[in-house]
């Protein structure tokens, strides 16, 4: 299984290229609003993560009209990840480059058409029932967006809406790789979209706390593993990756950006919002994504399937979230690696330090960020840590971005045509091996851990 | 008082356009919303709505069945007497 198609719109740009090297950068995608909520509606936060490139510069206006922002925003990212992919190359009229009975979507957001939802609700108490139009509960439902993303590419093996809150993105690629390992979809584009920056959701997350308060200082507000840290900061965007049989990829000659190596899915029965402290849960979601990528947890020294070298962290920012992922990061690698050392030393980022946390996008978003990171053995900063936490024990990239150290290249393989199959380890890849792990949880307790592997 | 069909003409072809993307030259009184158009019956009961909250009239469920044209709607809209003239 194999990543061939990277596509985004996020708060630093509106696309993957533009939004890497802002990130890179150590750009900032968070700004105040320009607009009176707080003055209107008492708002105590009025800055977030908007999109760089407006959808409307991208769509056409009848696009716009006829889709929530949500599914608006994953159409953006649909399609560069499907030309991307080379998948948008074929001839008019030629045969597709996959079999649309063999093409699956999975898209899905943690909030959905609230902006439908919202101004549908207010056209009935304005101007009553007569007024609404017709594609409101289209647009509103949670599926939108994969039916959308589905029509537009013609997908017709299944088009699916995982919703997990903040693991929605994340999970949408989970599925995406077991439909594709159980032979029901070649191809599966997996994503996640998320438009739902609005007084309601503001006001709503600052209610639980959940956001940080420093309007004076938005660009800095996000401040993951800081000792200052107090919420995250709302974003918006989406972030969709083309999952590919390793098979039908070779078949056709696809660049491959990294291998799937691993997916781990887990759910804390312990409550609807905050996660569970002892993280057992999230422990589990990364132990299971790195035994399918063939760590068995042996004792220090023994044969481990590769290095792992990076960790994009879920990494909201809020004070008690942050430590209780690091503690269960810090156990999963240990356990992988044979030593808390090891696992102590593997360089992890909070990319939501730049973008702002884009709820249900965030898992995608942050696997494009896992992906390129071993493209370019660069791990991107986490910025705005003035101070580090000293309960947070994993290694922080901070500031700059750092480079990953692969290790001595441990690929036996001849390379082309031969790859690994199903939960086979690091040797058929030449000079691959490492790995390089996306956390995404939810409220509700769904966690959503994704092992990459590089390829060369 | 009635709507002139000039007006009507002109602001209902800016409700298409909008939903269909279709050039404004296409939209004349002889076309058919359905079999020239292309337009659908959930894009037909978005153009009526918003035909309705642009002219400030009202186009009964049974009425819009039998709009086949555009001629036939703007002969409908100018005919119906508006709450107020379109400004």
């Amino acid at each position: 299984m194999v990543v061939t198609g990277l596509g985004a719109t996020t708060p630093l740009g509106g696309d993957v290229p533009s939004t890497w090297a802002a990130l890179l950068a150590g750009r900032s995608g968070v700004h105040a609003l320009d607009n009176t909520w707080v003055e209107d509606y008492g708002l105590t936060v009025n800055f977030a993560g908007s999109l760089a490139v407006p959808a409307e510069q991208v769509l056409s206006r009848q696009e716009i009209r006829r889709a929530d922002p949500s599914a608006q925003y994953a159409l953006i990212a649909a399609r560069e990840a499907w030309a991307d992919a080379g998948l948008a190359a074929a001839a008019e009229g030629a045969a597709p480059l996959v079999a649309p009975e063999a093409l699956a979507v999975v898209v899905g957001s943690g909030i959905g058409g609230v902006h439908t939802i919202l101004n549908g609700w207010d056209t009935v108490r304005d101007k009553g029932a007569r007024r609404l139009l017709p594609l409101t509960v289209p647009m509103l439902m949670p599926n939108s967006a994969a039916a959308q993303v589905a029509i537009d590419l013609g997908a017709r093996a299944g088009a699916h809406a995982p919703v997990s809150a903040c693991a929605s993105g994340a999970e949408a690629l989970v599925w995406g790789v077991r439909l594709i390992r159980a032979g029901l979809a070649d191809v599966a584009v997996c994503g996640g979209t998320e438009a739902a920056i609005h007084p309601l959701t503001l006001g709503a997350f600052g209610k639980m706390q959940a956001l940080s308060t420093r309007g004076d200082a938005p660009e800095t507000a996000s401040r993951p593993y800081c000792a200052t840290r107090d919420g995250f900061v709302m974003g918006e965007g989406a972030g969709v990756l083309v999952l590919e049989s390793l098979e039908h990829a070779a078949a056709r000659g696809a660049r491959v950006y990294a291998q799937v190596a691993g997916v781990g899915s887990s759910s804390d029965a312990y409550d609807v919002a905050p996660p569970d402290p002892s993280g057992q849960g999230q422990y589990r979601a990364m132990v299971a994504a790195l035994a399918e990528a063939g760590f068995r947890g042996g004792a220090a020294g023994d044969d481990v399937p590769g290095p792992v070298v990076h960790v994009n962290a879920h990494a909201t920012a809020t004070p008690a979230g942050d430590p209780i992922e690091s503690e269960a990061i810090v156990e999963a690698l240990t356990r992988a690696l044979g030593s808390a050392e090891a696992a102590m030393a593997v360089p992890v980022s909070g990319t939501k330090s730049m973008t702002g946390h884009l709820l249900g996008a965030a898992g995608a978003v942050e696997s494009i960020f896992t992906v390129l990171a071993l493209r370019d053995r660069l791990a991107p900063p986490t910025t705005n840590i003035v101070e580090l936490d000293p309960a947070i024990r994993v290694h922080v990239v901070r500031d700059q971005p750092e480079a990953l150290v692969f290790g001595p290249e441990t690929g036996v393989g001849s390379g082309a045509g031969a790859g690994p199959g199903a939960g086979s380890g690091a040797g058929v890849w030449p000079g691959a091996g490492a790995i390089a792990l996306n956390n995404a949880f939810g409220f509700g307790g769904h966690n959503m851990a994704i092992a990459f592997r590089a390829v060369s | 008082m009635a709507l002139e069909p000039e007006a009507v003409l002109e602001g209902l072809t800016e409700i298409i356009v909008d939903e269909t993307g279709l050039d404004p030259a296409e939209i004349t009184l002889e076309k058919s919303f359905a079999d020239d158009l292309d337009i659908d019956s959930l894009s037909m009961m978005t153009i009526v709505t918003l035909a309705e909250e642009k002219f400030l009239v009202e186009i009964p469920d049974e009425a819009i069945k039998q709009l086949t044209t555009v001629g036939d709607a703007v002969k409908f809209i100018a005919g119906t007497e508006g709450l107020f003239s379109v400004s």
